[in-house]
């Protein structure tokens, strides 16, 4: 049995619940036959690769269901070995070059050249070309884009592309002008809830209650795989959904919030002491740091004073970048928890100073 | 020659391919230099030498998509024409492997070949077809150090027979040593008029009915990139023409497939910093002007980030329509675009969309406020 999110993962355009424009759009040119590359980006969960799978349907017909998972060698220049999952079907492969770091541009070259210089065999074959998804485009370096900008010029009888990314702000203006630029926006709250609707009917109890799917909608924050996870978690704790709900939180974020209550409760050389071995549990637990900086400094600045919170909000920021820059990254989460620290206490200070005067 | 081997076949399939599937950039290449827009000065040099058959090693330098590939390609084919075309050119880019090794190799081995004989051109015209072979280095610049100065000494050795070609954005990045051994050709982004004729020749050549709303705003999306403003056509003409009764192309298509944010979800974050767009000036005064503060705007970030917008779109906008605001004071821009500048180098080192544009809203509503 597997998991509802994959369950009722919408396998053709027409499942699609929300943004009907768009799923037309993507029908349109799909029947087209004039297929552009493409680049899809929007907030995680918001149904990307969902859209992809369903293009790719669109596309090709049943045939591209039936995947094989490879496992493919790559050399570098310098003579390293690298290891590459690929995803394939007859007419399509996936990958995720920034499994190999630094060494991506390898990995486009050799798949892409490869790809772009073999032709569709199968006659029976809807399309010409053959299509090349790339997750995580914006983690791709520079020479991988670089890499990609003729290539996608080229050999845009043989392949088309399409990437897959959180923002585009860190792929540069070559590739974006050479796509076709689309936007998955998350779903609102209300399509969040007829989503999980669908669900429900689709199980054996048949309804959800519409103050426990809003509830559910407003606590995913516009992330429809979470939803559809924690909407199934639910149904495991309490069958028949009924009476006050507690939607789990995980546990690092309740770790979390328990670090921000430190860090207001006392500034003192040993709190930072206290925080900074709670700091590092997070971190032991592969918790990225700059979710860390980020879910800490969402809840103290809830608890705060109204002006010190473009402060903190400015510090906050200033050290997420040093710390994507810099190597060791508790200094610099320690260096923001005293600073917010000094903030606090002079904060106060001041007041109380104003009230001796 | 192993390059040519593995490009022969596949520009034989490229031909009998339909013309219709083929992006309109590669279709309305110029096919010669004087079909080249907007580059007079460079132009007039290059027209020289297809008559005196002398030509100096090349810097091509400029923005994307003002037409340094087309012209030096343009001009290769002039020079030689399609039969020789290929025995006498070689093109590498970014997508090639290009580390010093190739430099040594292929580069170096093409370099010093004698240039063949003229074979007769096929389709009865005659070209120049001067003594020497060109090497043309696109996107030079992302090319390494060591592959750069390795280059120094094959261009002078062989300078007789082969002339370099190097194209690049960033003239900084190429080597002092190789860019004073190349005569330097600035192309400059182009100017609305040529963009727009460029544009308008296009369209009537695929008839697709375009207004001038819709040619004034790809130019406003495209910033004098061509290459740009002609995808953005192209897609938009795939969606337009795309549905069962072809719908007409607007604007705003043109600004979604181009990842701009609408104009209203500018203003109205704007709006909730403290800067009102001016029509909005008069009729709010102060007493019933919206209370913003610290929450507000943290739930307007949020719900930005939630629709997908690119942070880097969203301030780039946000720091025009700040800058260019008519009764904001001198002084309070100074601070936001100093907000903005700090913003962008950290989005440029990948730091949090998310936090970054609460930064920034949150220090732009207080230099304003």
């Amino acid at each position: 049995m597997s998991l509802w999110v994959d369950l009722y993962r919408p396998k053709t355009l027409d499942d699609l619940h929300y943004h009907e424009g768009l799923s037309n759009r993507l029908r349109s040119l799909a029947a087209s036959g004039d297929f552009p590359h493409m680049l899809f980006y929007g907030p995680s969960g918001a149904g990307k690769k969902t859209r992809i799978a369903c293009t790719l349907r669109e596309l090709f017909g049943k045939g591209v269901e039936k995947l094989k998972i490879d496992q493919r060698v790559f050399m570098t220049p310098s003579r390293r070995k690298l290891d590459v999952n690929i995803v394939q079907s007859n007419f399509h492969i996936e990958i995720t070059p920034s499994e190999v770091g630094i060494y991506d541009r390898v990995v486009i070259q050799e798949i892409l050249k490869e790809i772009a210089q073999t032709q569709q065999v199968d006659i029976s074959a809807k399309q010409r070309f053959k299509v090349v998804i790339i997750n995580e485009a914006d983690s791709l370096s520079r020479d991988a884009q670089a890499a990609l900008r003729r290539t996608m010029e080229k050999y845009m009888s043989n392949m088309r592309i399409i990437l897959c990314a959180n923002s585009t702000s860190k792929l540069i203006a070559p590739i974006k002008s050479r796509c076709l630029l689309v936007r998955v926006a998350a779903p609102s709250e209300d399509e969040i809830v007829k989503v999980l609707q669908y669900v429900a009917s689709k199980q054996p109890f048949r309804s959800i209650d519409q103050n426990v799917a809003r509830e559910i909608a407003e606590d995913s924050n516009g992330n429809l795989r979470k939803a559809v996870l924690v909407f199934e978690a639910l149904k495991m704790q309490t069958p028949d959904l009924s009476g006050p709900l507690t939607i789990a939180k995980p546990d690092w974020e309740t770790y979390c919030q328990k670090v921000a209550d430190m860090i207001i409760q006392e500034q003192s050389p040993q709190r930072v002491m206290e925080v900074r071995s709670k700091l590092y549990e997070l971190l032991v637990h592969c918790i990225p740091p700059n979710v860390i900086l980020k879910t800490i400094a969402d809840h103290v600045v809830d608890k705060v004073d109204e002006s010190l919170k473009a402060d903190i909000i400015h510090w906050a920021a200033i050290y997420e970048v040093r710390l994507r820059n810099g190597n060791k990254k508790i200094f610099h989460l320690e260096a923001w928890v005293v600073k917010v620290m000094t903030l606090y206490k002079h904060f106060f200070f001041g007041i109380d100073m104003d009230g001796f005067d | 020659m192993s390059f040519f081997q593995v490009q022969a076949p596949k520009k034989a399939v490229k031909h009998a391919y339909d013309p219709a599937l083929q992006p309109w950039v590669e279709k309305y290449r110029p096919k010669t230099i004087e079909d080249v827009s907007s580059q007079e000065h460079t132009v007039a040099v290059l027209r020289r030498t297809l008559t005196s058959t002398n030509l100096p090693h090349m810097l091509f330098y400029g923005p994307p998509g003002t037409g340094k590939t087309s012209t030096i390609l343009a001009l290769a084919r002039q020079l030689f024409g399609p039969d020789n075309f290929r025995s006498r050119v070689l093109e590498l880019n970014a997508s090639d492997e290009r580390g010093i090794s190739i430099v040594r190799d292929k580069v170096k081995n093409f370099a010093r070949q004698t240039p063949r004989t003229q074979a007769v051109s096929s389709d009865g015209q005659t070209y120049p077809c001067p003594p020497y072979k060109i090497i043309i280095l696109d996107e030079a610049d992302s090319m390494t150090q060591d592959a750069q100065a390795a280059l120094r000494r094959i261009m002078e050795t062989y300078a007789r027979i082969t002339r370099f070609c190097l194209v690049c954005n960033y003239v900084t990045r190429i080597i002092d040593p190789l860019a004073s051994r190349c005569s330097k050709f600035r192309f400059k982004p182009l100017d609305p008029s040529s963009t727009s004729s460029r544009l308008h020749h296009i369209a009537s050549a695929e008839n697709v009915h375009v207004s001038e709303e819709v040619i004034s705003t790809l130019i406003k999306t495209s910033h004098g990139d061509l290459r740009r403003s002609i995808t953005y056509l192209q897609s938009a003409s795939h969606l337009g023409g795309s549905t069962k009764p072809p719908t007409p192309i607007t604007p705003s298509d043109i600004q979604e497939i181009a990842g701009v944010v609408p104009d209203s979800v500018i203003k109205d974050f704007a709006a909730t910093l403290g800067v009102d767009a001016v029509g909005d000036d008069m009729e709010i005064d102060s007493p019933s002007k919206k209370v913003t503060g610290f929450d507000s705007i943290r739930r307007k970030v949020k719900e930005i980030v939630r629709e997908g917008y690119s942070g880097t779109q969203v301030l780039m906008q946000l720091h025009d329509f700040v800058i260019e605001h008519p009764t904001l004071s001198a002084h309070k821009k100074a601070q936001s675009a100093l907000v903005f500048a700090e913003a962008d180098k950290a989005l440029c080192d990948g730091a949090d969309e998310e936090l970054w544009i609460l930064e920034v809203g949150l220090r732009v509503h207080k230099a304003v406020s």
